[in-house]
């Protein structure tokens, strides 16, 4: 496995290969996190501005109802998930295969998980704060923009770099059925080919891409957390 | 003016009904600092929380300057509440703003920004003494610069009314002292009416024109703090007064007498009378406690005796005590 022959070959598909695949990877991973949070931070909001009317009156039913499609799609696996919107993918980027159609899927497996990260997050407030805003007559919608959410920055951003090592892993998955970057080259070579090396080097990569993700964001959450003392 | 009428508040918990307010009816004048004090579960928490409608009541209603708050929208009540700031134990500072944005953090509820509304901030972190911390976070302040930030920022509104709920309970006396200063400042150069809940008498006796007493969610005893603490008459109340309290004194043989003996006012406290019971009755009684302090320009204590003698000398000795003005005695059983 390791002659000098088939360690030619995969160096030359390591070369040509590998780093449009860590872009592709990089920029399916980001983009599909920003729609995530996109729609899974209102979500979230709403969850938490919600519960018992504290901060805003949301009817139960429409609660509930956010509450049960959130778990229903956080028990669907993600390669059953993938095939199931296909429809979708299709309607929205007009293909199913290929980097940009695996975005689709990666969006609404991970929407509902950054849903529930930003409720754990915004749970964490101290309910005096909010009570303290609302004495001093702020509007719920102040409430959510100046207290919640402002408050609660270092939690959100340590768990979004959660969400975005999370999503990396959905999308090296992605590439079972066409999705693009280093998922695919791993299974395309190593998996179906016997191309073990290849396949080493691209989880290697990946392994790199969640440390840059994971560091950038304890360094981002302990930058803005303004409880710890510094200067 | 503020005025409670009828109100009662109930919790409906897991147990049953909890009934934590039973129809208060109190009246605090403008520019008042009005103690209400009380034990933990007494209900205070919950009664100044109806007075900005944190707690809607279950019955009665609160007025402020003859406006009916519980009957107002919710709009009319956020523009009310800008009127009734509050303090609180925790101080529920935005801990994750620096101190000069914390006291702009009300003046932006009511879209005040900018220079103005930053000159604004400065003039009140100057009025707490903490200047130079416009650009330091809570989490390096002490407890007590912590409850003067929280204090620039709930006047910030120039608010009517200032709700202190328990705001110098974390602090130690010092910090206690002079956070209750300032309140008295700001109470005093703006007119402001404060209402100031606690557990400690010490509090009421430094700031407070009257005091309300709470026991079980009632007004057991309401009225100026030097009637109230010279001559306590509910439970509660003598219990708050002289927290000591009669039940952790020594076991007394058949002839101890206890004899509190109550002054209400700087002249009585300068009388030697424990020298003149030695000296004109022969009468020799040992200071079992003793405390005295000085509210407003007045002195007031306590001091309680023991003297070992029979009934009718004890008669006696309360007789020529009785006679001094300002001092009242009464036996302890």
């Amino acid at each position: 496995m390791f002659d000098s022959e088939s360690f030619q070959s995969a160096w030359q598909i390591i070369k040509t290969e590998i780093p449009l695949a860590i872009w592709e990877t990089f920029y399916v991973t980001v983009l599909s996190t920003f729609f995530a949070i996109i729609i899974g931070l209102p979500l979230g909001v709403l969850i938490v501005a919600g519960d018992n009317g504290r901060v805003l009156k949301i009817p139960k039913l429409i609660l509930k109802a956010i509450d049960v499609i959130i778990n229903l799609l956080r028990s669907v696996p993600f390669l059953i998930l993938m095939i199931v919107v296909f429809p979708l993918t299709r309607l929205i980027v007009g293909t199913v295969v290929g980097t940009a159609a695996s975005v689709v899927p990666l969006v609404i497996a991970a929407f509902p998980f950054v849903a529930r990260l930003v409720e754990s997050s915004l749970r964490e407030i101290d309910p005096n704060i909010i009570e303290t805003a609302q004495s001093m007559g702020a509007t719920p919608f102040q409430i959510v923009i100046k207290v919640m959410i402002p408050e609660s920055v270092p939690s959100l951003i340590s768990n979004a770099t959660i969400a975005i090592t999370t999503v990396l892993g959905y999308s090296a998955m992605s590439g079972i059925i066409g999705g693009g970057g280093l998922g695919k080259i791993a299974i395309n070579y190593g998996y179906y080919r016997y191309q073990y090396l290849v396949m080493i080097f691209a989880v290697l990569f990946l392994i790199l891409l969640v440390q840059i993700f994971q560091s950038l964001g304890t360094f981002l959450s302990k930058k803005f957390d303004k409880r710890l003392k510094q200067n | 003016m503020i005025e409670l009428k009828n109100l009662s508040k109930s919790f409906v918990t897991a147990d049953g009904t909890v009934e934590a307010l039973k129809d208060i009816s109190l009246s605090i004048n403008d520019g008042e600092i009005f103690g209400i004090i009380g034990m933990s579960g007494s209900g205070k928490s919950t009664l100044v929380r109806c007075i900005n409608m944190l707690e809607k009541p279950t019955q009665g209603s609160v007025y402020i300057d003859e406006k009916n708050i519980g009957t107002l929208s919710s709009k009319q009540l956020r523009a009310e509440r800008r009127n009734i700031s509050m303090i609180f134990q925790g101080f529920n500072l935005l801990m994750q703003r620096n101190c000069l944005k914390n006291v702009l953090f009300p003046l932006e509820l009511e879209g005040l920004k900018g220079e103005k509304a930053k000159q604004k901030a400065r003039e009140l972190l100057q009025v707490v003494g903490l200047a130079d911390k416009e650009k330091v976070y809570p989490a390096q302040l002490s407890g007590g610069q912590k409850q003067r930030i929280a204090i620039a920022r709930a006047i910030a509104t120039n608010p009517r009314v200032l709700l202190c709920d328990e705001a110098t309970s974390a602090l130690d006396p010092q910090t206690t002292h002079s956070i209750l200063s300032l309140i008295k400042e700001i109470n005093q150069k703006l007119g402001i009416t404060v209402v100031v809940i606690t557990h400690q008498m010490s509090v009421v006796e430094e700031i407070c024109d009257k005091v309300a007493i709470l026991d079980n969610g009632e007004v057991v005893e309401c009225g100026k703090v030097s009637d109230i603490f010279s001559s306590p008459k509910s439970k509660a109340a003598k219990q708050l007064v002289f927290p000591e309290g009669e039940q952790n004194i020594l076991p007394r043989k058949e002839n101890e007498h206890h004899i509190r003996v109550v002054f209400n006012g700087a002249v009585a406290a300068k009388t030697p009378f424990i020298a003149n019971l030695a000296k004109n009755k022969g009468i020799a009684a040992s200071i079992l406690s003793a405390s005295t302090k000085s509210i407003g320009k007045k002195a007031y204590g306590n001091i309680l005796l023991e003297i070992n003698a029979d009934k009718t000398k004890i008669k006696e000795v309360t007789d020529y005590l009785n006679e001094f003005e300002d001092i009242f005695v009464e036996e302890v059983e």
